[in-house]
């Protein structure tokens, strides 16, 4: 596994509150990870902080699932 | 007694009559205060009268980009906003068959489109920081309504929607929103009222007499209090009784 998908497990696993195991390509965060609305936001803003990246409100919009937000880490940073 | 060392504060209006007492009680419980206005010489004067902890920031709420930059302005300077007052208000009173679409816009922009943009640009910082007070100073009229102030009140009201829409989605993170809501306060704006109007207003008000801008102020400063945090989505009307909601 790549070292940005290693950085955004760990902020999901942190941030939501659930085993590594749980966070595969597919979860998403909110059906799969127990996550609610604000869960996502304060998630992209987690991704932006430790990417250094911006995020804007549309792409994060895009982002569901534990691959989404890896695929589109790598291609921002 | 609140305790409020360690926190930073942001006060809209702090110019005015009631805003420069908000930002000196929360200054008083040890908050390092920054003072938003848009005249700058009533800030500074208030700004030396504390002393330490105060930073006087100037912004014109009708300036869309100033107030979106605001809240980082306040936080380059203080270190965070972990407490919000939005305090600054505008009249422009007319009759509602007269009242022209700028005396609608300006009052709404200034009143609830800016504190709904100053709301948000402290969010994400109090989100972090799983703690944050934001007090919305919205008005007696606002619950009541008022001849002549049709606009006036259609923002003090919206704020408080507001207020309970954002108490909701930021509750679980530690930050509560809440309104205060004067009646009627001695303040540059009442101290135009003729003895006639006054008198009028005051056999209205059970108290006997007008409000003080340190009474306000004292219910922001319990709602900005920790000892609040369970205090949420409410409004605290101080208004001598003058309309019972």
């Amino acid at each position: 596994m790549s070292d940005i998908a290693d950085r955004v497990k760990k902020i999901v696993v942190e941030h939501l509150s659930v085993e590594e195991e749980k966070v595969t390509e597919n979860a998403s965060f909110i059906d799969d990870l127990g996550a609610d609305s604000l869960d996502t936001v304060e998630l992209v803003m987690a991704f932006e902080e430790e990417f250094g990246i911006e995020i804007p409100d549309d792409a994060a919009e895009t982002i569901q699932t534990f691959g989404d937000a890896v695929k589109f880490i790598k291609e921002a940073s | 007694m609140v305790d409020l060392t360690g926190k930073c504060a942001l006060v809209t209006g702090a110019s005015g009559g009631i805003g420069a007492e908000i930002a000196r009680a929360l200054h008083g419980a040890g908050a390092t205060v920054g003072l938003s206005g848009t005249r700058v010489e009533p800030l500074e004067a208030l700004a030396a009268d504390l002393g330490a902890r105060a930073h006087v920031l100037p912004c014109n709420l009708s300036d869309a980009e100033a107030v979106q930059a605001l809240p980082k302005q306040a936080a380059e300077a203080m270190g965070a906003v972990d407490i919000l007052v939005n305090n600054a208000g505008i009249t422009r009173d007319n009759l509602f068959m007269r009242m022209s679409d700028e005396e609608w816009t300006s009052v709404l922009e200034v009143n609830l489109t800016s504190t709904m943009r100053l709301c948000r640009g402290v969010l994400r910082g109090m989100m972090k920081a799983r703690w944050g007070r934001i007090v919305n100073i919205s008005s007696v009229v606002g619950a009541t309504g008022n001849p002549g102030q049709g606009n006036y009140a259609a923002s003090k009201a919206g704020m408080i929607g507001m207020s309970k829409s954002l108490a909701y989605e930021v509750a679980s993170r530690g930050i509560t929103v809440n309104a205060v809501a004067p009646g009627f306060i001695e303040t540059a704006m009442t101290d135009k009222l003729t003895d006639d109007q006054k008198d009028k207003i005051l056999t209205q008000i059970p108290a006997g007499r007008m409000g003080r801008p340190s009474e306000v102020a004292a219910a922001v400063l319990y709602l900005a209090a920790p000892e609040a945090g369970y205090v949420t989505g409410t409004t605290l009307h101080v208004n001598g009784g003058m309309a019972m909601i």
